[in-house]
Parts: structure tokens; C-alpha cells; sequence
């Protein structure tokens, strides 16, 4: 088992108990620390699987952003009667259900997939490796520029003609590269939404005034 | 020597020795795990020892700025061991947990500080190539790793059971929160006229003279110290101190702390003091460049390993600089209220810094319009060279030459 292996599990474990003693936990604060625990330990895994931005992007908006959020709340909230959370035996053993079918699912689905022939194509893909030098290069992803490209409708590291035509070492690819789309529509739409949230947002926070009524 | 010199990082280096005792080589596993040790110790005293220096220098200049003459006595002369007294006064020190405190929650709150701004030196290259991680998200990654200093903040005011502590705590993170975010519009200012997040190429970007730095470019010139005075605030450093000022509030969130764990916010703060300085120095003082080609030529004559060893020096003299700046600035403003330091932040500070980052995107843009040329001076500045890696194995037989990094270029030689 490599170095990488071990630390993947390590996180990995760090992450699922994370999750359960969100949980498990009584108390908010507790709560809160375990998301922390359980959304940096997520980061970590990304940056080890090489997606050094998805990573930071991860850190940035979940541990950096929306746990401290909670926290305010928490902190704003919490007095009392609400500082402690405790289930009654029947809420337990629903929502184990729930959480037992929902596993159920998503391991179906993963086990389904042949994550081998996936990485494969992927790999093909994605084989270039120009970055400043530092320690351990083969390990630091460098997505961010395949990533700004390819939400501009450039996907610079995917050729569709190659998924026919699974080059090799004595026989490359002879056609020119056709470039597939990218992603420019969804993110578009993706900011679209967010931009009606926050009109939304900001029509729920509005000063609320009184209309005067001749009574 | 000469493997050393030629390797591409420590791990390549560690693969071609054989372990002193048994003879037998080392595999890559071992290698990776041993360079990893290293460079944690690498990092780990850059961490530990700039704040024991940084404390000793507080307590020097200020003592000089005050008409005192600071330590004096402490390790012969000029009281240059008063750090380490310091710290020994504070490991006797009893630990306590207030009765109302959240065991647990209250001996963590200070690690994660400490954690956050250690592991952000992992992207900050020292010198030409060394930094841990050389990632094309450095910065990025950099900002996100500060951004949880604030929990830790939050965690030990709302842990000490305390309300001061809890007012403190929520007074600091509204601080640290609001301005983190000119901080990092202006942090992307010379971002965009580098056109890379990757720390390293940023630097490389502005080798040549001091011409070459961004500082000189007249919006990030602006950022600059716009970047300054919000990277002060958010190391909590005077005149933004006011959620911990000492000698009037007692200490705001630190209220419940005593001993070692006191003394980790503030190593936590020295060192992110050093942090803040050293990415200004990377984003807009040039970095290692000593600004008149000096360490071109030494790079040229004594080898890259030289150069690069002058360049931390320089590196370290520049940062260094800038947190001898921040304590004199600590030392001779007073402290603004805190809806002085909120509407500094909010009324002015974002406004300016969004103005400029739209003067950074806008200025290039209009110079080809104008002159056909993305810089007044002509040509790009400073050369960005980018070198794929190679397993030493090739980098024998196949010249090292460098590539200009475009996704056009990067794609085809990906072919």
C-alpha cells in the first residue's frame, strides 16, 4: 500500500467520522466542529486525488465560508434549550432508515460504474503535466487553467475523436483534434440562479413596512 | 552534490542515494515519506523561528520608538534570547479551563489558529521553485487555508464560556471576515497582470530588475497598500486591534487563556504577520529578485543552487522589511473604534479595491489599443519559464528546455 493510499484512508476515515459524529453529537458546537473536521477532510482527499482546485475551492467555501456562517448562527441562536439537541427513540431509528436506504443507493451506483475504464479514458485525456517545479510535481494537479478554459467552452484536454480512437505509443492519433464544448451554457445557468436567489434573498430580508390603514 | 543540484525535488534526489548502514537503496515510497519529513521541518522552522525573532524585534522597536531601550539583558547583549525567556516563563505557566468552558472545544480553538497559518506556507515559494507545493492554485489555496483562523477565533471565544470572550470573539471574526475581502481583491490584482494563481510563475514573472516588479505598475501600486493595511487587519496587528487591545479591554477572545495556549495565537499571529509579508513580497515586491540582475549573474556563474539560496536571503530580508513596517505602524498610530475600523473597511477599502481591479483588467487592455503593447516598456515583463518535469532518468539524455506556458502549447506537446 503507497504512502498516498494510506493517507487517502486515513482522511477517509476522518471524513465518515466526521459525518457520524455531526450526527451523533448533542451539542452544536461539538456539531459544528465535527463539519469542520468532515469538509477538510474532504478537501484533503481532493488534493490528494490531484484536483488541487476543486480542493481549495472546498476549503474556501465550506470550511472557510459556511461553517463559520453556522457558527454565527449557532452562536447567535444557541441559548438555552437550543445549545443541546437530543432525538426521541422513534426520530433515531427513522432517520438511521433513511440514512441506511440512502447509503444503500449511492454504493449501488458507485459499485455499478467501472471506475477502471473511466480512469483509463480520463488519463488519456488529461496527460499533460507543464508546472513550475516543486516538491513531488506528479502529485499537483495544476487543473486550474483545463478548469477556466473549459468554462469558457474550451476543453483543451478533451478530444472527442479520441474516445473512438484510444491512441498509443506506435500508433498516435492522426486526426486533427476536435474539441469538445465545454461548459459555458451551465455555467451560465448556474449564475443565473444564483442571481435569482439572492433577489430572492434580499426580497425575504427587505424592511418590511406597515402600510397605514384608516381605522 | 552534483545529483543533489540536478535533482527536480528532494524525493528524486533521496531515490538515487543508498540508506548509510545497510546499502540498500531506497525505494520511492521512502523517499516521498522522508522528503515529506524534511520538508515539514524546513517549513516548520521557518514557522517557529521568524516569530521568536519577530517578537524579540516588537519589543526592541518598540521599546526604541517609545525612547526605552527594550530588553537589554536577557543572553548577553541587546536582550536577543528575551523570545526564548519568554517562552519558558509561559510553558511553566499553569493550563487552565474555566469551570464554564467547553473542555474540549477550548484546548483545540488555539491548534486550529496555529494549523491554518502554518499550513499556508506550503504554497509560498521561498526562492525560485522552492516551496512545498508549487500549485497552479497557490494563492487560491493560500486564502482558503486564512480563511479558517477566523474558526478558530470564533471557537475560543464561544468555548471559554465567557461573554466577554463570546463579544471579543464576534467583534475579531466580523474584523477578520470583512476584511479578508479587499485583501484578496487586491491579492488579485497582480494576479491579473501576471496571468497565473501559481505563485512561483508570479515571481518568475518580475526577475529581471526592479522595472520588472509589479509594484511599479500604477494599479497595483494602489493595491499594494491597500493589500498592506488589510493583510494588518486581518493579522489583528494595531491599529485594528481593538477586539483584543490589551491594555484597555483586557484581551477580547484571549480573556480565558493563559500559559502555552495564550502564547499559540500569538506565535499564530507573528507567523502569519511573516506570512502576509511574504506573499506582498512575492505579488508585488518581486519576490527573490534583488532588482539590478545580480542574481542572474550569480545564478549564471555559481549555479542555480547559489542563486537560489541568495534569493530566500533576499526574500527573507524583503518580508522580514515588511513586518518591521507592520510594528512600527502597531506602534505609532492609535487604535481606531471598531465602527471606525468597520467603516474604513466597508465604505472605502472594498470600493478602492474593486476600482482597481477593474483599473488592472482595463489598463493592458487599453495600452494595445493606444501603443499595440501590453506594457509601456515594452515586451512582456520579466520571462516565465516553465519546465515540465522530468524523471532524472531522462533529463540526461533530453535537454531541459524550456516551454512558454499556453493551453495551445501545453496541448500540443501533450500529443
Amino acid at each position: 500500500m503507497s504512502v498516498e493510499t494510506m493517507l487517502f484512508w486515513l482522511f477517509a476515515i476522518l471524513t465518515c467520522g466526521g459525518a457520524v459524529s455531526v450526527a451523533v453529537s448533542q451539542n452544536v458546537v461539538r456539531m459544528a466542529f465535527s463539519l469542520v473536521l468532515c469538509l477538510g477532510s474532504t478537501a484533503v482527499m481532493f488534493l490528494l486525488l490531484g484536483a488541487d482546485f476543486v480542493g481549495a475551492t472546498q476549503l474556501m467555501v465550506y470550511v472557510g465560508g459556511t461553517v463559520v456562517l453556522l457558527v454565527f448562527g449557532v452562536m447567535l441562536t444557541a441559548t438555552g434549550p437550543f445549545t443541546k439537541i437530543k432525538s426521541s427513540g422513534a426520530d433515531a431509528i427513522l432517520s438511521g432508515l433513511i440514512g441506511v436506504i440512502f447509503l444503500f443507493i449511492i454504493s449501488t451506483t458507485v459499485t455499478a460504474v467501472d471506475w477502471g475504464d473511466i480512469s483509463q479514458k480520463v488519463a488519456i485525456g488529461t496527460h499533460q503535466k507543464t508546472a513550475a517545479r516543486g516538491f513531488n510535481p506528479e502529485q499537483q494537479g495544476n487543473t486550474t487553467r483545463p478548469l477556466g478554459l473549459s468554462f469558457l467552452s474550451v476543453r483543451a484536454d478533451r478530444d472527442l475523436n479520441l474516445s473512438r480512437n484510444v491512441p498509443s505509443v506506435e500508433k498516435p492519433v492522426e486526426d486533427a483534434p476536435k474539441l469538445s464544448s465545454g461548459y459555458l451554457l451551465p455555467f451560465e445557468i448556474v449564475s443565473i440562479h444564483l442571481l435569482v436567489v439572492l433577489v430572492g434573498a434580499s426580497y425575504l430580508a427587505r424592511a418590511k413596512r406597515r402600510v397605514a390603514t384608516n381605522q | 552534490m552534483d545529483t543533489l543540484l540536478a535533482a527536480n525535488s528532494l524525493a528524486e534526489f533521496l531515490q538515487t542515494q543508498t540508506i548509510p548502514i545497510c546499502g540498500c537503496p531506497i525505494d520511492a515510497t521512502t523517499a516521498m515519506v522522508l522528503a515529506a519529513i524534511m520538508h515539514v521541518a524546513l517549513v516548520g522552522a521557518w514557522f517557529g523561528l521568524p516569530a521568536g525573532l519577530f517578537i524579540w524585534a516588537e519589543r526592541k522597536i518598540s521599546g526604541r520608538i517609545q525612547d526605552r531601550l527594550g530588553p537589554t539583558r536577557t543572553g548577553g547583549r541587546f536582550g536577543w534570547l528575551q523570545s526564548l525567556a519568554d517562552g519558558a516563563k509561559l510553558i511553566q505557566k499553569e493550563d487552565l479551563v474555566p469551570a464554564d468552558a467547553d473542555g474540549l472545544m477550548f484546548r483545540l480553538a488555539p491548534y486550529i489558529v496555529v494549523v491554518a497559518s502554518f499550513a499556508a506556507y506550503m504554497v509560498l515559494p521561498f526562492s525560485d521553485g522552492w516551496s512545498a507545493l508549487g500549485l497552479d492554485v497557490g494563492l487560491f489555496l493560500t486564502f482558503a487555508i486564512l480563511s479558517l483562523e477566523v474558526l478558530g477565533v470564533i471557537l475560543a471565544g464561544y468555548s471559554s464560556g465567557s461573554k466577554w470572550a463570546l463579544f471579543g470573539a464576534i467583534r475579531e471574526s466580523a474584523q477578520m471576515v470583512s476584511y479578508e475581502i479587499p485583501m484578496a481583491i487586491c491579492a488579485l490584482c497582480p494576479i491579473i497582470t501576471a496571468g497565473t494563481l501559481n505563485l512561483t510563475e508570479v515571481g518568475q514573472l518580475q526577475s529581471g530588475g526592479f522595472w520588472n516588479w509589479n509594484i511599479l505598475h500604477p494599479f497595483n501600486f494602489f493595491a499594494f497598500f491597500v493589500y498592506f493595511t488589510c493583510a494588518t487587519a486581518s493579522c489583528k496587528r494595531a491599529p485594528f486591534d481593538l477586539a483584543e487591545a490589551e491594555s484597555e479591554l483586557v484581551a477580547g477572545f484571549l480573556t480565558e487563556y493563559s500559559g502555552m495556549r495564550w502564547s499559540f495565537f500569538f506565535l499564530a499571529e507573528y507567523a502569519s504577520m511573516f506570512l502576509v509579508s511574504g506573499l506582498a513580497t512575492v505579488l508585488f515586491l518581486g519576490g527573490w529578485d534583488d532588482g539590478f540582475g545580480i542574481l542572474s549573474v550569480v545564478k549564471a556563474n555559481a549555479g542555480s543552487f547559489v542563486g537560489n539560496a541568495l534569493g530566500l536571503v533576499i526574500f527573507m530580508k524583503k518580508a522580514s522589511l515588511l513586518v518591521c513596517v507592520q510594528i512600527w505602524v502597531r506602534w505609532t498610530l492609535p487604535r481606531l473604534r471598531i465602527d471606525q475600523v468597520m467603516t474604513t473597511c466597508l465604505k472605502y477599502l472594498i470600493p478602492i479595491s474593486c476600482v482597481l481591479f477593474a483599473g488592472t483588467v482595463a489598463y493592458p487592455l487599453i495600452l494595445v489599443k493606444v501603443s499595440g503593447n501590453t506594457s509601456i516598456l515594452g515586451g512582456p515583463s520579466g520571462d516565465r519559464v516553465v519546465q515540465p518535469h522530468q524523471p532524472m532518468s531522462q533529463a540526461d539524455t533530453v535537454p531541459n528546455k524550456p516551454t512558454q506556458m499556453t493551453a495551445a502549447t501545453a496541448e500540443r506537446s501533450g500529443r
